[in-house]
């Protein structure tokens, strides 16, 4: 191809092109009819009903109180889990990439077993544990420590512990990664200029573990943003997250218009987040494909 | 070792311990022989997996899971494969910016996902179809298979296609005797991850799957929000039992990845 006038060369280069789309389109389709149009589809309905544009189902959002509380509810609860996974999920990766391989290795299993776990029957085992009648109580009770049984689940607390057993190690595997491309020599050099432990780890090693802490973080929020199957289960009625709105709306009221407009502002917050993130890193950091 | 040192390897412990107690403590209360859970059980039996495996809606379920598994692992695979390939090849911006459209199932709520299949699904017949969990759970699969294909390909040297064509041997050859080999590992683990995903889903099925065609999970999280049926603990220890030795291939099937990687360099 070394000699090829420039009129080959571009043809080829188109042919390429059309290859790589071909190849690309059986994927591309899927999403497409399956995602992509539905997600439109669905921005549409919100605001055109029996045939006429309206905003009704977006003023809702204004007067309607479960509106309010449920999406803050979300947001709070998002922002809990996201600061515990932090505290549980850091000390872990930095144990993790620090230590021989053998014992990283053991240690990534762990994380990865309930991972691998499905969510249902995550979902159950901490109904054993936590109910009123479930092991922890009884342990407590047992043991004199307590009198009256402690409500540990059917409610935020049973939600909020769950979901960061979930999406713990959507937290350690970003920080693993970025802590294990840290050289040692980097913290070396910093002791031997004579940083105490703790001022190289917060002058060095912190701010060099960022960008798998922030990839770490916004995955967290973004995942518990949407969570359903969790507070559905182990919420007991009291924890109320956008997405039981969204399928309640359907589910009981049959309610599309409102389902709708909840589904579009929730994917504005999504879309938000991941904007604002990627401000910080690029995306492709964030979804683990760089 | 230092105070510090020890107190973080002991928080360390308690948080890991914290992962897989849960996980661990459904097996006892899987053989347990009492109706109610208590643990340690009363009592011990095999009447849940009996109930389990003598029930024919159970076994149904599970027929319709594992074909679905299956079935939308292997067609996530060959198109997150060639998409993957496709990707990682051009030089065309407007191809590479589709990429994350390829992600995008990872990101949009599930249930927003799960309400938008149903819309389609609707207008075109294939509510409580076979045909339709399969294409959705192909949907949901395909990001992993993207992402773990193109992360293998990255390490692959492209310029090895271009000698296995230079002499003589078609693009579809060259992809099957000298590409596919060495990305091997990477297309493996995508297939697991989107068979695992595949069984586990449960939301998009609980809204497009119904009748004969009723995936395990939406059976499994209508019998725990109902009652709690002792029967999900012999499901859920068989599940993790499952879980657990893909695990395990997928960990042998990272250290050869790393094995052939260390023989290619």
């Amino acid at each position: 191809m070394t000699k090829s006038t420039r009129n080959p060369s571009e043809l080829h280069e188109r042919r390429e092109q059309r290859l790589m789309l071909l190849l690309l389109a059986p994927a591309l389709l899927v999403i497409i009819i399956l995602l992509v149009l539905p997600l439109l589809w669905l921005a549409w309905q919100s605001i055109w009903q029996d045939g006429r544009f309206t905003l009704a189902h977006y003023e809702r959002f204004l007067t309607d109180s479960v509106y309010w509380a449920t999406f803050l509810q979300t947001f709070r609860i998002a922002a809990i889990v996201t600061l515990l996974t932090v505290v549980l999920g850091y000390p872990v990766a930095y144990v993790a990439a620090g230590a021989p391989q053998r014992w990283s290795i053991l240690i990534l299993t762990m994380v990865l077993l309930p991972f691998w776990t499905s969510v249902l029957v995550r979902a159950y085992a901490w109904l054993i544990l936590l109910q009123r009648n479930g092991i922890i109580n009884s342990a407590l009770t047992g043991s004199g420590l307590i009198d009256t049984p402690l409500r540990l689940v059917n409610n935020e607390f049973g939600t909020v512990m769950a979901t960061i057993h979930i999406l713990l190690p959507f937290m350690v595997l970003p920080l693993y990664a970025t802590m294990k491309k840290i050289p040692g020599e980097l913290t070396m050099a910093g002791a031997s200029l004579g940083g105490s432990p703790m001022h190289v780890f917060l002058r060095v090693f912190l701010p060099l573990s960022l960008p798998g802490l922030i990839a770490g973080m916004v995955l967290v929020f973004v995942l518990t943003l949407g969570f359903y199957i969790t507070p559905e289960l182990l919420g007991g009625g009291r924890t109320y997250m956008v997405s039981m709105l969204v399928s309640r709306n359907i589910e009981v009221y049959n309610e599309w218009g409102a389902a709708s407009s909840i589904s579009v502002v929730l994917m504005i917050c999504v879309f938000l987040v991941f904007r604002l993130a990627s401000l910080l890193i690029p995306f492709e950091r964030i979804m683990g494909t760089r | 070792m230092s105070l510090s040192k020890v107190l973080l390897y002991g928080f360390v412990v308690l948080i890991l311990a914290w992962l897989i107690i849960p996980v661990l403590i459904i097996l006892p209360m899987s053989f347990s022989g009492a109706r109610f859970l208590a643990f340690p059980p009363p009592s011990w039996s095999l009447r849940w997996y009996e109930s389990y495996l003598g029930g024919a809606a159970w076994m149904q379920a599970t027929r319709v899971s594992l074909i679905v598994g299956v079935c939308s692992a292997v067609i996530a695979t060959i198109f997150g494969t060639a998409a993957a390939y496709a990707l990682n090849l051009t030089q065309s911006r407007l191809v590479r910016s589709l990429q994350a459209l390829l992600l995008l199932p990872l990101i949009v709520p599930i249930v927003i996902t799960a309400v938008g299949v149903f819309l389609v699904y609707a207008q075109v017949g294939l509510l409580a179809s076979m045909t339709g969990l399969i294409l959705a759970n192909v949907m949901l699969g395909l990001p992993y298979v993207v992402t773990s294909v193109l992360v293998g390909l990255r390490k692959f040297d492209p310029t090895q296609e271009m000698v296995s064509r230079s002499l003589g041997m078609n693009r579809w050859r060259t992809f099957f005797a000298v590409t596919l080999p060495q990305i091997r590992p990477s297309v493996i683990s995508g297939l697991l991850f989107a068979f695992i995903s595949a069984i586990d889903e449960t939301v998009v099925s609980l809204f497009i799957s119904g009748g004969e065609y009723q995936t395990l999970t939406k059976r499994m999280f209508t019998a725990l929000r109902d009652e709690i049926d002792p029967t999900i603990a012999s499901i859920s220890s068989l599940l993790t039992t499952i879980s657990f030795i893909l695990l395990m291939l997928a960990a042998l099937n990272a250290r050869n990845a790393d094995r052939s990687q260390g023989r290619a360099t």
